[in-house]
């Protein structure tokens, strides 16, 4: 990671009509860094990666990407990005190395370029035995992996992760975390957006928390459990009926609770002494688990809102 | 830094210089809009086979049925058109139809698919490529195909005798002239609508009366005065009577530069409707 | 299905002749009905296209053709010997479009029938209620249809009034025999042959110009497709040429739905209970 900024953003606003998307927000994103925008569905997030993507044009504010300005040198900014977004946008009617051709020749690389840039990227998703199959029939992680192979086809400088891995199971979302800290190791600037707070902690130096189009909070994931909770959380889940009755019980013995809809949180410094004392004050809960807190307690903290609800 | 997964930039790279980490050299219009037709010809090469039916067989049989069949009537009672053989009169306007056809169909899934399913176009509009590039790209290759399909039937359909003049040869770009002038309009609604429901209704309630009133079977001058300004307004008939004209070797004088410049101006209308329709839809 | 208390239903499918149960079939309609409350404009375009092209034909083209003699050997004008051929091609076009794509839509992607299936509705009520469906509608385009023409002093015979009800036996046959033929598709690009079929078909049944302007070898053809019989019944109807021949096309299309409609039912149990 150098000092070098990749991206700025000062008051950065997208409106559309009366709706407010992004609302006035400053981001800076330095040279080889991994960035993450986390927030809820709604939150601002895939407006704000549409316009750093010069897909869409900023509403207010300030915004460079490269040193340059996405309303006058969108092309040129372009050249230098990759782009994964959300939905997989490949093209069905093509085979999986004509997908990668056809968007290097956007690019304006060579034939010759193409084909050997090709050849590597296949390998790098491990889709090197299926180059000449349709994409249709391709698994999810694949056609993800091929996305992602395809934004890296003019070997760009930043990386634009729109919700990388929803809608994955588990095993393809480890394969594609595994060859995204490749990328970051050789030097790629990674931005992404997520809203599950596993995928920040695993991929992000450095995030910003979003909600209702602002940033909400800024720092390493560390940083921000630190900041915006405790260090161990106990989760406690009651009979349906009798939920109610024992939250004054807890309140009683921890700093902080909160209450879900299924569950209660309770924010400690030490969990096992903590479950002890609710046991001595007679709280009887069906199952108890302590545990260390996550992104999704910062959110919880920030919001009063879950993330995924 | 810079050299992606886990690889070193290819030697090749020299080619263009596009592939090393900083500013790039840009890339002019033209080579931008070859990348774009790169992708369709591909497209196309992939899924040709798919529509061989209804490109080539469909008016073939139009030819067949109204021509042959219905021709043998027309030729016994009223000797033919204005003492045309029938047949001679009705391919010219089934060669200009099947062309209206062919850019309809081809501006309706098609575009709506890259806009909506596969999204394409937002992929494409996220490299160096913008909306002009996008559409002429593809609006390219979508006339490549109608001169292609024309010169087909036309070859066809001069077997059977249906053309009296070499001059049948300027309805090639007439064909062309008139399929964009359904295509780029089209465009212009597949990245305004939602459903494609639309396009149902499109066929059977714009299509098929353009085909029926636009003295494709008939001269225009056998329907009642007051229907006749319907066809004027739409390119088939001009494209028709273009197509008529050439395939007599007829020409068709200064009315001719006027039907021309209808077809002209639809396209024209067509294009700026369809650049502001897919900067809205795409880049918002 | 009536409820099954021991057996499985699939059994039951297979042993019988017809796949049990079809006394639900008016629940599949009314579903239809209500699905189609907001598609009214496609409901219309049923009833305009043949319209378009009665006017289109009748006036641009009869002014060029004249009158015309008939096979049954009337002489009437172009716009009463193509009326009748529409009425009946509307018939097939719109039974065909529902029995096929529709049909296809349902089944495969929106997989309406498997949830339909996991109700009392069994896979005869299914085949029965489409089928029932795509007739009402084309009843109700055929005596639209027939006004027009009547308003258009095409009608010549009071036998027109069974023209509607013959329209719907057109309907039947191609309906059935149709959604048969879905229940062989794998892919919406077979639906190319569905086209390949239909479009000569409307073209060459003696629609546009009589049976006698083909080479006799040709006639043979013409005379073995199931539009013939539907546009040659209409006519005799319409037209007033009625003669115990055309009982012979109402048996050529009855027996045509039947095979239609018990193929379909036991595909659809196939495709759908294993």
């Amino acid at each position: 990671m150098t000092d070098e900024v990749l991206l700025r953003a000062r008051g950065l606003t997208k409106t559309f009509g009366d709706f407010i998307a992004v609302d006035g927000i400053d981001v800076e994103v330095r040279r080889g860094e991994a960035f993450g925008f986390l927030g809820p569905n709604g939150a601002g997030k895939s407006s704000t990666m549409r316009m750093v993507g010069c897909v869409s044009p900023v509403s207010g504010g300030e915004l460079s990407i490269l040193g340059l300005d996405p309303a006058t040198d969108g092309p040129a900014i372009r050249a230098r990005l990759g782009v994964c977004p959300q939905q997989d946008m490949l093209d069905e009617d093509l085979s999986v190395e004509e997908n990668l051709w056809v968007y290097g020749r956007f690019f304006g690389l060579s034939r010759r370029e193409v084909r050997a840039r090709a050849d590597e990227l296949l390998e790098f998703a491990q889709l090197t035995e299926r180059r000449r199959d349709r994409v249709e029939p391709l698994s999810g992680g694949m056609k993800r992996r091929l996305t992602i192979a395809r934004a890296l086809i003019n070997n760009p400088e930043v990386l634009l992760l729109d919700e990388p891995t929803t809608g994955l199971d588990p095993q393809a979302r480890h394969v594609l975390w595994d060859r995204l800290y490749r990328l970051k190791r050789q030097g790629v600037t990674l931005i992404i957006t997520t809203h599950y707070m596993d995928e920040a902690e695993q991929l992000c130096d450095r995030l910003v928390v979003m909600d209702h189009g602002r940033i909400v909070a800024e720092g390493s994931p560390r940083e921000l459990i630190d900041a915006y909770s405790t260090r161990e959380v106990v989760e406690l889940r009651f009979e349906v009926d009798d939920r109610d009755h024992p939250v004054d019980a807890v309140r009683s013995v921890a700093d902080r609770v909160e209450q879900l809809p299924d569950r209660l949180l309770v924010y400690t410094a030490d969990g096992d002494e903590t479950l002890a004392r609710l046991h001595e004050s007679g709280v009887r809960p069906l199952s108890a688990l302590v545990r260390r807190s996550t992104l999704e307690d910062v959110f919880l903290h920030l919001t009063g809102r879950s993330l995924i609800d | 830094m810079g050299a992606a997964p886990g690889v070193t930039v290819p030697a090749a790279d020299r080619a263009t210089g596009r592939l090393l980490a900083g500013p790039r050299p840009p890339m002019a219009r033209g080579e931008r809009v070859l990348a774009a037709m790169e992708h369709h010809l591909r497209v196309y090469r992939r899924t040709w086979r798919g529509s061989i039916i209804s490109r080539f067989l469909s008016p073939l049989f139009f030819l067949a049925a109204m021509g042959l069949g219905l021709g043998s009537l027309v030729d016994s009672s009223a000797g033919g058109v204005g003492g045309q053989p029938y047949l001679q009169f009705v391919v010219p306007g089934i060669v200009a139809y099947q062309a209206a056809l062919l850019g309809f169909g081809d501006a309706t899934y098609p575009v709506l698919g890259y806009i909506k399913w596969n999204r394409m176009y937002s992929a494409t509009l996220s490299t160096p490529l913008g909306v002009t590039e996008v559409l002429l790209g593809h609006l390219t290759v979508l006339g490549a195909n109608l001169v292609v399909a024309t010169t087909i039937f036309l070859a066809i359909a001069a077997v059977f005798g249906s053309f009296a003049s070499w001059w049948v040869l300027l309805a090639v770009p007439v064909g062309l002239l008139t399929g964009l002038a359904f295509a780029v309009p089209t465009f212009a609604i597949s990245a305004s609508i939602r459903t494609d429901n639309v396009f149902g209704i499109l066929y059977r309630f714009v299509l098929t009366p353009v085909l029926l009133f636009s003295g494709t079977f008939f001269p225009l001058e056998q329907l009642p005065l007051w229907i006749r300004p319907l066809a004027w307004v739409t390119p088939l008939w001009h494209g028709v009577v273009l197509t008529r004209h050439a395939a007599v070797g007829q020409w068709p004088g200064w009315m001719g530069l006027v039907h021309l410049g209808v077809l002209v101006a639809v396209i024209a209308l067509g294009w700026v409707l369809a650049h502001r329709a897919f900067t809205r839809r795409l880049l918002s | 299905m009536t409820a099954a208390g021991t057996g499985t239903p699939l059994r039951r499918g297979l042993l019988l002749p017809f796949p049990a149960g079809a006394g639900r079939a008016r629940f599949v309609v009314a579903r239809n009905a209500t699905a189609f409350r907001r598609a009214w404009v496609l409901l219309l375009s049923g009833f305009v296209e043949p319209v378009f092209y009665l006017f289109s034909l009748g006036v641009g083209l009869g002014a060029l053709v004249g009158r015309v003699t008939t096979d049954g050997g009337s002489v009437v004008s172009y716009a009463a010997f193509v009326a009748p051929a529409l009425l009946a091609a509307s018939a097939m076009n719109g039974a065909i479009f529902d029995a096929t794509f529709n049909v296809f839509f349902k089944l495969r992607y929106q997989h309406l029938y498997d949830a339909m299936l996991a109700t009392p509705i069994g896979p005869r009520d299914i085949a029965v209620g489409e089928i029932t469906w795509s007739l009402l509608r084309g009843g109700l385009y055929s005596a639209m249809f027939l006004v027009v023409a009547l308003l258009a002093g095409l009608v010549e015979s009071w036998w027109a009034l069974l023209a509607v009800p013959a329209a719907v036996l057109v309907g039947l046959a191609f309906g059935a025999v149709g959604m048969f033929t879905t229940t062989f598709m794998r892919s919406w690009q077979d639906f190319d042959y569905v086209t390949l079929a239909i479009q000569p078909m409307f073209l060459f049944s003696a629609t546009f110009f009589p049976l006698s302007t083909y080479p006799d070898a040709l006639q043979w053809l013409v005379r073995a497709t199931p539009l013939y019989h539907g546009v040659a019944l209409e006519r005799g109807l319409m037209l007033g040429e009625v003669g115990w021949g055309l009982l012979w096309h109402v048996a050529y299309l009855a027996g045509l739905g039947a095979i239609g409609v018990l193929g379909a039912s036991r595909r659809i149990a196939r495709l759908l209970l294993t």
